[in-house]
């Protein structure tokens, strides 16, 4: 994917939620990726809400055919969520799975609200009835099941996307 | 022969004893069982990875602590649980051991939690359920009569773990009634396969295993001896209901040449945590005031062992 630049599509998403958060806004990132994209969002958004993370291992559907045990890490949730405005946050969307997965989580900390996604790239191939509200942007056509897009991140948390052929 | 608690690709079938598993493995659950302790804060306690499954904890013997968490620990995963209180089951009415399973596989079950008097009642039903071809139904040992308690060893080294971080700068002393006790067993085979350089075992003669020393640990029948700059104490507890002979003088006498004080854990490290898996007999094994103490994590040692066997649990079934 090098015509996709991390950085510019990231401005492109700060620029897209500016007018619909608030300072009591509270963005929660689905590890990994998108919790490196919810770091630099929180920061560029100037929010005051403690940042949210949450592995959805445990809650995806394929649980124990592909996820690995023991390689989970801890969900935080430091914020109350009853009555929130959340903003789910994610590198890539593609089947929907793993943002139902961080639904069925999210919901087990209390009653938001409001939930939305956000996400910087969409690369198609929904399985789920599952649409971002931000969105930097969407591929024109499906990519093939056999590639992986994934967000990376170096020590200053700089983004980059990376294109894996599987 | 395989392990038999080991599928042939290496991955835990059954959890019967913590001998023999390699070190990857009991790093594996103590990995698994980090995310899990943060459930507990959740307004939702659960998680829905053993949605569906069946769970009987069978317990042959007495236990509150150990089946109480077996049950939060499934209930948490979204597993059904029975408890079978087997002394008012079918077996009092002579049923064996094996027909309780075979009809309890009648029902479904996915996972047996099994505590049993008899030393090796849990593998006796892991070679019958493989004899049946039913290798989809798991077995975790919850205490076997002397020989293992493979979740208590966990949960103690996940303990230790929390407040100590690396197991390879450590010595570990096990003090107390060695010979009935399978959380020994369980606790030192742990503690070594995890790399830790000094096990410890601190008891009176009568209270040891013959040729202890082969577990690898270094014997002390001198309490203060023992204690000098060890960075954990294990205490276990002194088990009147497995001992028949004149091992023992009276509890009062075992406490004080036994019993740990405040004044005789002043020799450890000033930073050494105590430990014990309960239940306590307090003024026998352990001084009140030691039990009670700012050096004491028994009751976080409960609180973990929650995590500890959800990881198990999940790690087999899921």
């Amino acid at each position: 994917m090098k015509d996709l630049d991390a950085e510019a599509l990231f401005l492109n998403l700060v620029e897209q939620m500016r007018g619909h958060v608030g300072p009591d806004t509270a963005l929660v990132g689905i590890h990994t990726g998108g919790v490196w994209l919810a770091e630099r969002l929180h920061k560029a958004l100037a929010l005051t809400q403690p940042l949210g993370s949450i592995d959805v291992s445990y809650y995806r559907d394929d649980f124990g055919t592909r996820a690995k045990l023991g390689k989970a890490r801890r969900s935080d949730i430091p914020f109350n969520v009853d009555g929130a405005h959340v903003i789910i946050i994610d590198d890539v969307l593609y089947t929907g799975r793993t943002t139902r997965a961080a639904l069925n989580e999210l919901f087990d900390y209390g009653r938001p609200a409001k939930v939305e996604l956000a996400v910087l790239v969409d690369r198609g191939s929904r399985e789920l009835p599952i649409a971002p509200q931000y969105c930097a942007h969407s591929l024109p056509a499906p990519m093939p099941a056999s590639q992986i897009l994934e967000l990376e991140t170096d020590d200053n948390g700089q983004l980059t996307l990376r294109l894996i052929d599987a | 022969m395989r392990n038999p608690q080991l599928t042939k690709n290496g991955e835990l079938q059954h959890l019967l004893t913590l001998d023999g598993l390699p070190r990857e493995i009991l790093t594996a659950i103590l990995d698994t069982a980090e995310p899990f302790t943060e459930v507990a804060e959740r307004e939702v306690k659960k998680l829905p990875i053993l949605r569906g499954k069946s769970i009987f904890n069978l317990f042959f013997e007495n236990s509150t602590r150990t089946r109480t968490t077996f049950e939060i620990a499934a209930k948490r995963l979204s597993a059904d649980v029975v408890n079978l209180n087997v002394s008012t089951s079918s077996t009092s009415k002579g049923e064996s051991l094996l027909d309780t399973v075979d009809n309890l596989c009648a029902m479904q079950a996915d996972m047996f939690v099994v505590r049993h008097a008899a030393s090796g009642a849990p593998f006796l039903i892991t070679q019958h359920l493989a004899a049946n071809g039913r290798n989809d139904i798991h077995v975790i040992n919850a205490g076997d009569g002397r020989h293992a308690h493979p979740t208590q060893g966990l949960l103690d080294m996940y303990t230790i773990r929390h407040y100590k971080q690396d197991f390879t700068q450590l010595t570990v002393a096990v003090v107390g009634d060695v010979l009935h006790s399978r959380v020994a067993r369980s606790q030192i085979s742990a503690l070594t396969t995890l790399g830790v350089p000094e096990v410890r075992v601190i008891a009176p003669k009568t209270l040891l295993p013959a040729e202890v020393e082969k577990l690898g640990v270094r014997v002390f029948h001198d309490m203060r001896e023992g204690l000098r700059d060890v960075d954990v104490v294990m205490m276990l507890r002194l088990q009147n209901e497995r001992m028949s002979g004149a091992l023992l003088p009276t509890p009062q006498e075992f406490y004080k040449v036994w019993g740990l004080t405040a004044e005789k854990l002043a020799l450890a490290k000033s930073d050494a945590i105590v430990m014990h898996p309960g239940p306590m007999n307090r003024g026998v094994e352990i001084d009140s005031a030691v039990a009670d103490g700012a050096q004491a994590v028994i009751l976080p040692q409960v609180t973990f062992g929650i995590a500890v066997r959800m990881a198990v649990m999940s790690m087999l079934a899921a």
